[in-house]
């Protein structure tokens, strides 16, 4: 299979690539891994006239810590992601969570922006994001402007990335001490999407829950955070019956679409039931 | 849709090809180099048989357009041995019969030279994780995991001897 023909550009700044961007209109798009596009171009499900391949460009890469804030270059390699001794130490959901996504060498190109970027639900930084309270930065011709993980998603490949901007930064709060956190994701084989997946961060205060974040991937159009679900578990101790409350309340949140991986009733049963397992594990590492 | 100059290193040579960009890297190799060890498979980046190294990490040549290799360094399976010699991984898959069809296992030996160089000294969990990306539609996964963890202990040795 062979991409429908397209004019390459491969800018050295972010500058340069929104130039190229406002040039080149909605016949553009950004090339960051490759791994969703390419396969998409393949099958003709996308015929851009031109790709601007942001691989060269240095300052969209890295991992940073700046005013007790992270801040992930969005064409941070997902490998990155996992070698990265800062995330390791302040926000280890991230390391965790990479190491679920697809298989060794496609997160050697995969990156975390254009993951997010893509606006497929069934991505997984997405739901993780929204569990991490993050904050998109996106650039374009008129300069900076920040976005809630919680506002960027709109609908299935739609998101709040207008057509001259790019995902430049990824910003994220570092874990307070004692943050326990897990994503538990199931998928049919390694390199596949999630069944469906819950990211759960939680902390503990006098044997009671003082701060539960939820997201879910690939349970409805975009990723959710499952509020209803955390207010379930905030203010009260962890008990079965707390838990019950918040799955029956991710239960009711969901939407999934049917194909190979279940029907709607599988996919939403199982959010509830990786929403429990992320629970009881991130209650677990609660210090 | 004009074509691109394109300079890599191949295999140690310098190579220099006017492609059009949407040429993917395993086209260009087995179709204009005529490296044809590097096997196109599924095609959507999941089976690993393409599998090459660009800049010391193994990369899917089915989903990375040639024209991302300027100034790269990009070695296939054909660069392995040396004047004859086997390199210890294909050693490996030889001694421990890590092949039935063997379609992929050009993959699977880039896949493992390059694994071998991150972590030389593995478990038999961390080559079932490590190989993970490449997939044998033989299923003869267990012989695969021994060639990897062979050829693991070849090269210590040979780092030993050197």
């Amino acid at each position: 299979m062979i991409p429908p023909a397209f004019d390459y550009h491969a800018p050295h700044t972010v500058a340069e690539a929104i130039a190229l961007l406002s040039s080149l209109g909605d016949e553009a798009k950004l090339l960051a891994g490759g791994h969703s596009l390419l396969p998409m171009m393949k099958l003709r499900f996308a015929q851009p006239g031109a790709l601007i391949d942001i691989n060269r460009i240095p300052e969209l890469r890295g991992i940073s810590e700046q005013g007790g804030i992270i801040r992930i270059g969005a064409m941070t390699s997902e490998n990155e992601l996992i070698a990265s001794p800062l995330l390791q130490a302040k926000l280890p959901l991230l390391v965790e969570a990479a190491l679920l996504i697809a298989d060794p060498q496609v997160r050697n190109r995969g990156t975390i922006g254009g993951d997010i970027a893509h606006g497929d639900p069934g991505n997984d930084h997405p739901a993780i994001s929204m569990a991490l309270d993050a904050t998109f930065v996106l650039q374009g011709p008129k300069g900076e402007r920040q976005v809630k993980a919680t506002e960027f998603f709109h609908g299935t490949y739609m998101t709040a990335l207008a057509e001259d901007e790019i995902l430049t930064a990824i910003l994220i709060a570092p874990f307070a001490s004692g943050t326990g956190y897990a994503y538990q994701k199931l998928k049919r084989k390694t390199g596949d999407w999630a069944t469906a997946g819950a990211a759960v961060v939680l902390r503990m205060a006098g044997g009671v829950v003082s701060h539960a974040s939820i997201g879910l991937t690939n349970v409805a159009s975009t990723a959710l955070r499952a509020s209803e679900a955390e207010a379930a578990l905030i203010g009260k101790a962890l008990t079965e019956t707390s838990i019950d409350a918040a799955v029956h309340a991710v239960r009711a949140i969901c939407d999934p679409a049917e194909d190979l991986r279940g029907d709607v009733e599988y996919k939403t049963a199982m959010a509830g039931e990786m929403t429990r397992r992320a629970i009881r594990a991130a209650a677990a590492r609660c210090a | 849709m004009s074509k691109k100059i394109v300079s890599m290193q191949l295999n140690g040579k310098t190579v220099e090809e006017a492609v059009e960009p949407r040429t993917l890297l395993i086209h260009f190799l087995r179709e204009k180099m005529n490296l044809t060890g590097a096997h196109i498979g599924c095609e959507t980046s999941h089976c690993g048989a393409c599998t090459v190294d660009i800049d010391g990490q193994s990369v899917k040549s089915c989903t990375h357009l040639t024209v991302q290799c300027e100034g790269s360094d990009v070695k296939t399976v054909e660069g392995l041995a040396n004047a004859g010699v086997l390199h210890a991984v294909q050693e490996g898959f030889y001694k421990e019969h890590g092949l039935q069809c063997g379609f992929c296992t050009p993959g699977m030996l880039m896949r493992a030279y390059r694994f071998l160089q991150d972590n030389p000294n593995p478990t038999e969990q961390e080559v079932r994780v490590g190989m993970s990306g490449n997939l044998c539609r033989c299923t003869g996964y267990q012989n695969i995991v021994k060639a990897v963890l062979h050829a693991a202990a070849t090269l210590q040795q040979q780092a030993v001897a050197a």
